[in-house]
């Protein structure tokens, strides 16, 4: 069941393994990027941000830069006051300064954005403008930022007297209490899940250009949700929707980042609005690296309680959440902690609490982001580590450990104790099969042999449930928007097609992945479908590409919408045939009539016929067409089993990550090689997080991974090639089963390398990322506070 | 050559030499360097040479790193300058980047200054006057300062070459292509079953001018054996200066120094050996 590198077929009619059919432009250099659209007359925008993490603002002199030559507006927070538009709300019942008016907060903060007639001049004309700050307090440390009579960061709030944002649980807090307080074994550990950057290639920004003749302002703009973007512009900047149009064109890698409305996107407008022209603003790596939304910066304080025999009973966690200057984390509204709750993971237990509680500091907003399933990530991180931990207390293999406690198949649907009803799995066969796949037996012999030479060699597992495709409107909105998605399938008279999402690509291969799905559904070949997204003229209403929703809400949306159309089909057919709908059969891409096959139509004579002079049925009008809006009844729940080996070399501490198992299961998969794509980025992502990837900040607040020099990503170097497997189990309560891939690989890998490395050496824990530095340093039992500077 | 040179003593330190631009390009975007001038000496082809010359093996100030990784003869005299160009950066970087950049940007984490250092290199500098030569010693003055003047120009780097030595690199980073966390070169020569030549150079962990005097002095007429190699990987733990960032902490970084420069020496001795030495 190892996947090795399957040819595509040819063209599969609906489901299958087929070469995606967005890559040729992309692989040609023929996308069309935001950054690669110019306009008659575009004027280009930059931003001044602080170098300050926490300073008052005493003036700003802008008059310098107003007059270089070729600088046309510059603006400020005062001016976008005059609008109303210097601070807007925040997706988490919070507001967001766009340029800072009083104070600034942290350091890239927004100050100040010029417009003028080239890139270079907007640069050179930021030089020339004169802020005048009065310095603050720094407040880095999360766990300094919560006590009393620390220096208060948002003084903009009337009344706050301290840092502290939100308290929020899950769970039965007595409950697990007494299943604590009876446990013959309890472990403790605290572990911080560093801040890190979703670091898309592509960085963040716009061309707003407000035509003052038609009144219509259109945003080219690198967002994942076009439509949630076009009525929060409504709503916060009082322009009519129907005159604002959000253009997400090709989009280079989301992960989250891409989530939010930016400083810059309003700026661009202003700029816009204020001199009449289109307005380009494009931020550098820095800049996207220092100010926008980054990930994770949960300080954990875990606890798991088990009976001697290796029965978990219970888990209790403590989060110290830091969410930045601002609260501006994307997540459904009533979930200020994201999805952490499912941080019960995959095992049967008695009892379950999670108290989470969120912090500002003097760092960059954002906090929800880089491919996390809405802090998932965060759960399976603590949940996998506090497994690992309990095995090394017991002196249990940890394999054996989580085969005793995982959820049975029986057992699904499954309420877990804070409330997911998980959809469908068969978890055991899982880890088995990475198991198999691993020769698990056989590596821990290696390890036990290397040890006696003195090598250092580890195995780490994970195993993660997934919770994804938000969400039930009844639950799930964000600023009020239900998290449903609409979806249009029209087949032209000759049978080719088209349908249009309200998703998003940013990569994934929407292009391919929805003709697929149209495909399976009425027969037409995937080539014959055009897949129109990102345009919120042309497309429907929907909230947008993140928490691998796409497949479960829009590729559901999409499925239905063709199955209405296949309905219709079947009238047209029952007219041209001339028998009664009931009596035809439906084979992928015709209608037969029962009994006598050769008595046929094609989907693609059907669509003529449709849109012909074939007399209908009453009541039936023409054309084949067919929309849907589709509210998932619940989330689903893709897992997986995840084994990694690793070798540390004991006297530089350097880990080389040997191999890695995935083996997955998001129910059926449409495009298996899509579906491999995403594990394998996925599981690059996770080497990355566990090894290297970190923004750390000094005492003096300054950012530490402002640049890829510091910021490391993984490279093809630090990846083995990757071993995957899979399982198959439906979600009950899809339309066609299919669970989201996006993100399981990112949420399940980080703990099954950690894990891995900690085996090595022999040592409980210690905080990601695990640099060189920091496994020697654990080695030596004096591990690093990976958030701060090192000293 | 000429025109180059003359540039330079018209323009003096408001003008920069441009090579490869991997490390001055970087700079001029963050616009930490503001030269008015840019003197491009890409198209001096002549000055791009690896070769042997007598006793010594010249390199162009313009050879890039990547013409030192083909160069058979120099992997062959000295395998730390094939070590260690491996690990430099990435492709991309090694098929612009130069020696002449290199060790003119005189980055205290920079490879081949610690590989030149080893190897007891001299600079040649070359003005409108004339050219001079300078130990590798004299030739950093600090971080990011080199003894090449405003109207001076590197030309080339030659390294002596001793017969029956070894050498190799020995480099930690925190991910391929990035600058080192810590790294040790080694040369050895060993004559009648003891050390005749010692050289130790030390990248990103503040050695003075690359390199470790006393633990090279401590090699001088001992058995190259794993209790005199301990011993100098000692003294350089001991007598190197790091600085703590986010590669790692000073503890870790002084460990590490000496960890390498064992294993580099304990290299470079079996290479030696291989060499008939
Ligand atoms: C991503 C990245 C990773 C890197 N990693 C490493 C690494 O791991 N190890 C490492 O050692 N290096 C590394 N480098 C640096 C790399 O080796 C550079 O190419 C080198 O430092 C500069 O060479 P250059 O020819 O590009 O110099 P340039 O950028 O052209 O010039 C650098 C400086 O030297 C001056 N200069 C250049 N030539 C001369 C000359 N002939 N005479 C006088 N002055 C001169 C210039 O004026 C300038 O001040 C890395 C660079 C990058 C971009």
């Amino acid at each position: 069941m190892t996947s090795t590198i399957e040819a595509p077929e040819a063209n599969p009619i609906g489901f299958g393994r087929m070469k995606r059919k967005e890559d040729p432009r992309f692989v040609r250099g023929q996308g069309n990027y935001v950054d690669d659209l110019q306009l008659p007359g575009m004027l280009y925008g930059a931003v001044l941000r602080s170098t300050l993490p926490h300073a008052r603002i005493v003036s700003i002199d802008t008059s310098a830069a107003e007059a270089h030559p070729k600088v046309k507006a510059v603006i400020t927070g005062k001016t976008l006051e005059t609008l109303n538009l210097a601070w807007i709300p925040s997706l988490s019942h919070d507001v967001l300064a766009v340029l800072a008016t009083d104070k600034v907060r942290f350091q890239g903060q927004e100050v100040a954005f010029v417009v003028a007639e080239d890139r270079y001049s907007a640069r050179d004309a930021l030089e020339l403008i004169e802020v005048e700050y009065e310095p603050l307090d720094p407040v880095i440390d999360a766990k300094q930022a919560i006590l009393p009579g620390a220096t208060v960061i948002r003084d903009d709030i009337a009344g706050k007297t301290d840092n502290h944002i939100f308290d929020w649980e899950a769970g039965d807090k007595a409950a697990t209490d007494a299943v604590f307080a009876a446990a013959e074994v309890v472990v403790t550990q605290d572990m911080l899940y560093p801040r890190v950057h979703p670091a898309p290639m592509e960085t963040c920004g716009a061309v707003a250009d407000m035509n003052k003749v038609t009144g219509k302002l259109t945003i080219w703009c690198t967002t994942q949700a076009p439509h949630a973007h076009r009525t929060l512009y409504a709503l916060v900047a009082g322009l009519p929707e129907h005159q604002i149009r959000v253009v997400s064109p090709d989009i280079g890698g989301g992960f989250g980042n891409k989530v939010g409305i930016y400083p810059g996107y309003v700026c661009s407008v202003v700029g816009s609005i204020l001199t009449g022209k289109p307005v380009k603003w494009m931020e550098d790596r820095s800049e996207n690296l220092m100010s926008t939304s980054f990930a994770r910066d949960y300080h954990m304080h875990g606890e798991i309680a088990a009976t001697r025999e290796g029965k978990i009973t219970g888990l209790r966690v403590r989060v110290l959440a830091d969410h930045g200057a601002f609260n501006n984390t994307a997540q459904p509204t009533k979930f200020p902690a994201g999805f952490f709750h499912i941080f019960t993971g995959s095992y049967d237990l008695q009892a379950a609490h999670c108290a989470v509680t969120g912090v500002y500091t003097n760092k960059a907003p954002g906090g929800v982001a880089y491919a996390c399933s809405f802090r998932v990530t965060e759960a399976v991180y603590l949940v996998e580590r506090m497994v690992d931990c309990l095995a090394g207390e017991l002196g249990m293999d940890p394999a054996e450990l989580r085969m005793k406690n995982l959820l049975r198949k029986e057992q699904f649907p499954y309420t877990c104790k804070t409330g997911w009803v998980y959809d469908s799995g068969d978890y055991p066969r899982a880890l088995e099969l990475a198991m198999e796949i691993a020769g698990y037996d056989e590596l821990r012999r290696e390890q036990a042999e290397k040890r006696k030479r003195g090598e250092l060699m580890g195995i780490g597992i994970s195993f993660f449930t997934e919770t994804v495709g938000a969400g039930p409107k009844k639950h799930m909105d964000i600023l009020g928007l239900g998290m449903a998605d609409g979806a249009e399938v029209r087949v032209h008279p000759t049978g080719k097609a088209v349908v249009r999402l309200s998703v998003q690509t940013q990569g994934q291969g929407h292009e391919t992945t929805f003709a697929q799905i149209v495909a399976e559904q009425l027969g037409i070949p995937p080539l014959d479908i055009d897949v129109v997204h990102g345009d919120t003229d042309n497309t429907p209403f929907g909230l947008g590409t993140y928490g691998s929703r796409s497949t479960p809400v829009s590729g559901a949306a999409v499925a239905v919408a063709a199955q209405r159309v296949r309905d219709k089909a079947r009238i047209v057919a029952s007219a041209m045939l001339e028998v009664s709908p009931d009596d035809l059969e439906w084979e992928k891409g015709r209608f037969f009539v029962k009994g006598d096959p050769s008595a046929s139509k094609t989907i693609q004579e059907i669509a003529l016929g449709a849109h012909g002079t074939v007399e209908l049925p009453e009541g039936v009008e023409g054309h084949l067409d067919a929309d849907c809006v589709y509210d998932p009844p619940n989330l689903t729940f893709p897992f997986g089993a995840y084994i990694c080996v690793v070798d540390v070399d004991r006297g530089t501490g350097v880990v080389k990550v040997r191999r890695f198992i995935a083996v997955d299961d998001c129910g059926p998969r449409i495009n298996p090689m899509i579906v491999d794509g995403q594990i394998h980025g996925g599981l690059a992502d996770g080497v990355g997080m566990a090894l290297m990837e970190v923004i750390a900040f000094d005492k003096e607040g300054n950012c530490l991974g402002g640049s890829f020099m510091d910021y490391l990503l993984p490279t093809s170097l630090e990846c083995p090639s990757w071993e995957l497997g899979m399982t198959v189990t439906p979600s009950p309560h899809h339309p066609i089963g299919v669970k989201g891939i996006g993100e399981s690989a990112t949420v399940g890998s980080p703990p099954a390398v950690v894990n891995a490395v900690l085996d090595a050496i022999g040592v409980r824990h210690a905080d990601m990322p695990l640099t060189p530095a920091q496994v020697w340093r654990a080695m030596q039992g004096t591990p690093l506070r990976t958030d701060l500077a090192i000293e | 050559m000429d025109n180059a040179l003359a540039l330079l003593e018209r323009h003096g330190s408001e003008s920069r030499i441009i090579a490869g631009g991997h490390s001055l390009l970087p700079m001029m975007k963050l616009r930490l360097a503001r030269p008015e001038v840019l003197i491009d000496i890409n198209d001096l082809g002549d000055l791009s040479y690896v070769r042997r010359d007598g006793d010594e093996l010249c390199l162009g100030a313009m050879a890039r790193h990547r013409d030192l990784l083909n160069s058979h003869e120099a992997g062959t005299l000295f395998p730390i300058l094939h070590d260690a160009e491996r690990v430099i950066a990435d492709p991309i970087v090694r098929n612009r980047g130069t020696v002449g950049g290199s060790i003119c940007q005189a980055d205290p984490s920079e490879d081949l200054s610690a590989v030149f250092a080893a190897l007891r290199a001299t600079a040649v500098i070359g003005s409108s006057k004339g050219t001079r030569k300078v130990a590798m010693d004299d030739f950093h003055i600090g971080p990011y300062s080199t003894a090449v003047g405003p109207a001076e120009m590197l030309l080339e780097v030659r390294i002596p070459v001793q017969h029956g030595s070894g050498s190799a690199y020995e480099k930690v980073e925190r991910r391929a292509g990035d600058w080192a966390i810590a790294a040790a070169g080694a040369a050895l020569r060993v004559e009648g079953g003891s050390v005749s030549y010692a050289g130790i150079g030390l990248a990103a962990v503040g050695a003075e001018h690359f390199r470790c005097a006393r633990a090279e002095a401590s090699l001088l007429g001992q058995r190259a054996s794993e209790e005199s190699f301990s011993e100098a990987a000692r003294l350089v733990s001991e007598s190197v200066n790091p600085v703590a960032d986010q590669r790692g902490p000073e503890d870790y970084k002084r460990h590490l120094a000496g960890e390498l420069t064992l294993r580099a020496l304990r290299r470079a001795a079996a290479r030696a050996e291989g060499q008939g030495g």
